[in-house]
């Protein structure tokens, strides 16, 4: 985290210091056969938040774990380019060696243990760490997510957002550089996807902890995050700074739904689209 | 005598049936971190007792070396075991898993026999006493270290699965294998350590039960008695394990003091949890601790 201070603050893209995570035409193959990303580049420098959009199907999912490695426990394999943290290859890796690198993914649907408590959640989170101040990080999980102190019993019968909280929270535990995370907002209220994206507004800023977010919704995603691409059938095919992304009129189009009072019908817009595709 | 004899039944039941417990928690283990369903248990017992039985009587050291080197042994017997037989057939047909480790069960069966002949060989004497006498009953010195080392092994577990980061990570695996890498756990190395744990801690009931009866082929019943206290218990329940296998102790115990009273039939000791098992499967099919899993809709 010292090597943030030392990157220009002007532009996070200048090649001055290399990104923390750089992904070079990643190609992805499941069972074999399966092409779902084709060729795939991005960068993530240190201490910022970028955010990944893209339709379903688009391979977001994928992207993330191809960098966390847990492509191998579904049979995904990285068939060309390469991943790169700080400055190392990590792609083929083990994913439970790459956490001990630093990359922890909060993976897509919360995927809490049920059946442990929050406490043990926690502590599991630490797994990979043997000193002797994970007592003293779970009182700060604790203090970004106050309402965790408070259940006691089974992570299992916690609501949609407070097992959100908790995977954030786990993740925490580890101290990783990156954290990766998928649909942090899923199936959760809008005042919930507000508070779970301040926060994750706040454990950028504060902890200085990189992050790379998947997400649906989109409007939020940009609202955090620092830098963006859009991904369509496994390539990137837009990117920019979050801010020159929400202003562009296809993101609009695409992710952000239909903007001011020119609605077209849904006949015109599916034409539109199909004119409009970026490949 | 009808009253002190039952008393004792119970008793030996509930002494047995603690070291049922004690193998099937063994079981469980395996069977909850890599969802193998291991019919060589017994054979673990059976290879545990023979070689503590080889450190104390060829090499003549002193019972707790032997007991330590032979811990050590089964130790690295459980990991060479999981990496050479078991690793290879990860996500082969849990059938195939299955044939393995009956296969494994045969194999280690005949090698004791080829190696240390097929009749029984009493253990050199580790207590003073034979016997000492509790609340004015006759109990087997070591009956009684054999319960000791139960409780133990059971405190053992229940600290290790709470409290113990490699515990809480073997939870983490048997509940999801995704998950647990994604929090930086080597699953092939929680397996075994599963394996490695279960081969040791089942040795330590060998051992046990072999210097009450003599070391011999028929430890590996233990293997099959652990069937009906694990499904009594639930499959993948460590706590049910323990109660499934004090409950086959008492109730083989009972059994064999119906049998004797009124029945006269024999061997009713070795059917009964068989019978019992079967009613409970009727009533309980996930057995009496059996996970039911938290579902959120």
């Amino acid at each position: 985290m010292l090597d943030a201070a030392q990157q220009p603050a002007s532009s996070p893209a200048a090649a001055v210091a290399p990104p923390l995570l750089e992904v070079a035409n990643v190609e992805v193959v499941y069972n074999d056969v399966i092409l779902v990303l084709r060729g795939l580049s991005l960068a993530v420098p240190q201490g910022k938040i970028v955010a990944l959009l893209g339709a379903n199907g688009a391979g977001k999912s994928t992207t993330l774990k191809a960098i966390s490695g847990l492509l191998k426990t579904e049979e995904g394999e990285v068939t060309r380019g390469e991943v790169r943290f700080a400055g190392e290859r990590i792609d083929g890796i083990d994913p439970h060696e790459i956490v001990r690198r630093g990359i922890f993914q909060v993976m897509e649907g919360r995927r809490i243990i049920s059946d442990m408590t929050c406490l043990e959640n926690l502590r599991l989170g630490a797994f990979t760490r043997r000193d002797a101040e994970v007592r003293r990080d779970i009182e700060m999980v604790y203090e970004f997510f106050p309402r965790l102190k408070e259940r006691t019993g089974l992570a299992g019968y916690l609501s949609g957002g407070e097992q959100q909280m908790l995977a954030i929270g786990r993740a925490l535990m580890a101290r990783p550089r990156l954290i990766l995370m998928d649909e942090p907002s899923m199936g959760l209220s809008p005042l919930l996807v507000k508070e779970v994206f301040s926060i994750v507004r706040r454990i950028n800023a504060e902890l200085g902890v990189t992050i790379l977010l998947v997400e649906q919704n989109a409007r939020m995603a940009l609202s955090v995050a620092d830098y963006g691409y859009v991904m369509e059938g496994g390539k990137v095919v837009l990117d920019g700074t979050a801010a020159d992304l929400a202003s562009n009129e296809d993101v609009k189009e695409f992710y952000l739904g239909g903007h001011g009072t020119d609605r077209r019908s849904f006949r015109g817009l599916k034409s539109y689209k199909r004119r409009k595709r970026w490949l | 005598m009808g009253g002190s004899f039952l008393l004792q039944l119970l008793i030996n039941g509930l002494i047995v049936g603690a070291l049922y417990g004690v193998v099937a928690m063994s079981f469980v283990l395996i069977y909850k971190a890599s969802q193998v369903v291991n019919f060589a248990q017994g054979e673990f017992l059976l290879v545990g007792a023979w070689v503590c039985w080889w450190f104390l009587t060829e090499w003549q050291l002193p019972f707790a070396v032997g007991f330590v080197f032979t811990l050590v042994f089964m130790t690295l017997f459980g990991i060479i075991l999981q990496a050479v037989v078991l690793r290879p057939l990860i996500g082969e047909p849990v059938i195939s898993v299955i044939m393995a480790t009956i296969g494994l069960g045969i194999f280690f069966q005949a090698l004791m026999k080829w190696i240390f002949g097929v009749f029984a060989k009493p253990f050199p004497a580790v207590f003073g006493a034979e016997r000492v006498s509790v609340l004015g009953l006759e109990v087997q010195s070591a009956y009684l270290l054999s319960l000791g080392i139960s409780l133990a092994i059971m405190a053992g577990f229940g600290w290790f699965f709470r409290y113990s980061r490699h515990g809480l990570a073997m939870r983490a695996t048997a509940f999801d294998q995704q998950v647990a890498q994604s929090l930086g756990i080597s699953v092939p190395r929680v397996f075994a350590m599963a394996w490695a744990i279960s081969a040791a801690v089942s040795a330590v009931a060998g051992v046990t039960v072999g210097m009450v009866n003599g070391v011999s082929a028929a430890l590996s019943v233990y293997g099959i008695k652990v069937f009906p206290a694990v499904i009594l218990g639930g499959l993948d329940s460590v706590v049910g394990a323990v109660l499934g296998g004090l409950i086959v102790g008492v109730l083989e115990n009972l059994a064999q003091y119906v049998d004797s009273e009124w029945l006269n039939i024999g061997n009713m000791y070795q059917v009964a949890p068989f019978y019992a098992l079967l009613v409970i499967l009727l009533i309980k099919p996930y057995g009496l601790f059996g996970t039911k899993n938290i579902e959120r809709i």
